[in-house]
């Protein structure tokens, strides 16, 4: 199932836009690029004409050369301000569109920064009801989200490409951004502001899916872990809760409850691990919890001594976690 | 114009004082993601049955090989033991560096020896009356990493190694930059 999921590719482009934000900003480029691309060849053209054309056989006069020369600069310095006059007024207009407040029925989601992972969290008006979750966003088509974005070491930048444009996570300040997904499908996003060693390997995943399955989805991202019944789970939970995981990671249901790493209550539901760096797999992850720092050198994660049937144990009881 | 012929060999000299000189930053700035670590995996002796976490039986404790700690001269490990001091709630009881709960750590006195090694054991081991056993709970990487910041609170590392600054948001400006109180008249006078 997981592996299907890996599989099938993530947008990834400004170019495939899937919500209105991001499809005026996609429109305003093209016309950009469009006008540019005329401007262009116009000046190339007028730069040919001018050194390619014969001298005439009597030159006019220069009072009357300086009177048509005035009159190209005009007219050009007049397209000029207009084209730019154009822009400014589109590029507001897009904006102010893409900026608007969504109102009170939007899907309200924290982010928050760290290095090098994202912390996804779905409040609610009763504490119990909050969900989180790590590295992938669950949105709701058709629904604007509203982001609340925090940091808590340096500046990060959130960036769906096909979605909308960047907005950076400040620590001590807190800065937002939305949009409305349009059609289902799994989008790709990554950091966009330099944020340390293993800036490259910090990227999301944000899944629309349709109101329905969202909200199943929610409610089972709010349950708490359920306690193994196989003895080989059970082993394995006993290793996470007697090594050096249960310093940084919370898993609900169990004593774990460290916020410094990713909650890892639902981490089988997940498509990848390690902020988008990895398929979740059994192999991908029995690698990561043994020597992460060859995977992501620097990674705040420390390298795990493990038995191999202490490691057998522990995977096979992560893998329980749904 | 050409420099004078006296002052060429000045030059040469001064350049290579300077490349002597930095030397020493290099294991200063050194940072060594995938440090061959944990090689001591031996069970040794427990102090006390506190520990972290959930009560749950615990293999064995790694002891440390004799000698001088791996960081004590890298700030980014020290930088790296301060952060984890704090994300492992050594802060809970020592406070940052004045005790509470616990002992401080920042004056001379060691009821346990000031030596990375013994600093070290405190830790993995635990202490009798309240200091809980770290053993297999912290790898012994980041353990060594957090001796190395908690000599250098009483001043027992270089001082350019020790971390400068907090990772912490400045709720307020730094002593250095702080501004002096400006003495108010009293206007009974």
């Amino acid at each position: 199932m997981i592996a299907v999921q890996v599989q099938s590719p993530s947008a990834y482009s400004v170019h495939g836009p899937h919500s209105p934000q991001a499809r005026r900003i996609d429109s305003l480029g093209d016309a950009m690029y469009l006008t540019s691309a005329v401007v262009f060849a116009v000046v190339v053209a007028a730069l040919f004409w001018a050194t390619l054309r014969r001298r005439r056989v009597e030159e006019p006069s220069d009072d009357r050369r300086e009177r048509s020369m005035r009159t190209g600069v005009i007219v050009a310095t007049a397209a000029t301000t207009i084209i730019l006059f154009v822009f400014l007024i589109l590029d507001l207009s897009v904006g102010r569109a893409i900026t608007t407040n969504p109102g009170p029925e939007a899907l309200q989601v924290r982010v928050t920064g760290h290095q090098w992972w994202w912390e996804i969290q779905y409040r609610d008006s009763l504490p119990q009801n909050w969900a989180t979750t790590a590295n992938e966003i669950h949105v709701p088509v058709g629904r604007p989200v509203l982001f609340e974005l925090r940091s808590t070491d340096v500046i990060h930048s959130l960036w769906p490409p096909n979605l909308n444009g960047k907005r950076d996570l400040i620590p001590g300040n807190e800065n937002s951004i939305w949009f409305q997904a349009d059609s289902a499908g799994v989008y790709r996003g990554q950091c966009a502001e330099f944020c340390g060693h293993q800036h490259a390997k910090m990227a999301f995943l944000i899944v629309a899916e349709p109101p329905d399955s969202f909200s199943a989805w929610l409610v089972r991202q709010r349950d708490t872990a359920m306690t193994p019944t196989d003895s080989v789970a059970l082993r394995g939970q006993e290793v996470f809760l007697s090594s050096s995981c249960v310093m940084c990671h919370a898993i609900g249901g169990t004593p774990a409850g460290s916020r410094i790493g990713p909650d890892l209550t639902h981490l089988a539901s997940r498509r990848t691990i390690a902020a988008g760096t990895l398929p979740n797999t059994r192999g991908n992850l029995a690698g990561w919890i043994v020597n992460p720092q060859a995977i992501k050198p620097g990674v705040r994660m420390p390298s795990t001594r493990l038995d191999s049937d202490d490691l057998q144990a522990l995977l096979t009881y992560l893998e329980t976690l749904e | 114009m050409t420099p004078c012929p006296a002052v060429r060999p000045l030059r040469l000299l001064s350049a290579g004082a300077i490349a002597l000189l930095s030397l020493p930053a290099c294991e200063r700035e050194a940072r060594r993601f995938n440090p061959p670590s944990a090689a001591t995996q031996d069970a040794a002796r427990r102090v006390t049955d506190l520990q972290p976490g959930p009560p749950v039986q615990t293999v064995g404790v790694p002891s440390p090989s004799p000698g001088r700690g791996p960081y004590e001269e890298n700030a980014y490990g020290v930088s790296q033991g301060k952060t984890l001091y704090n994300q492992f709630n050594c802060s809970g009881c020592h406070s940052q560096g004045g005790g509470g709960m616990g002992p401080p750590l920042m004056d001379d006195k060691w009821l346990y020896g000031s030596d990375p090694v013994d600093i070290f054991e405190t830790i993995v081991q635990g202490r009798p009356n309240g200091m809980p056993a770290f053993g297999d709970k912290i790898v012994s990487d980041q353990v060594w990493q957090i001796v190395a910041y908690v000599r250098s609170m009483s001043g027992l590392l270089r001082k350019d190694v020790a971390p400068g600054r907090t990772d912490d948001m400045q709720v307020r400006s730094q002593e250095q930059a702080t501004r002096k109180a400006v003495p108010v008249t009293d206007p009974q006078r």
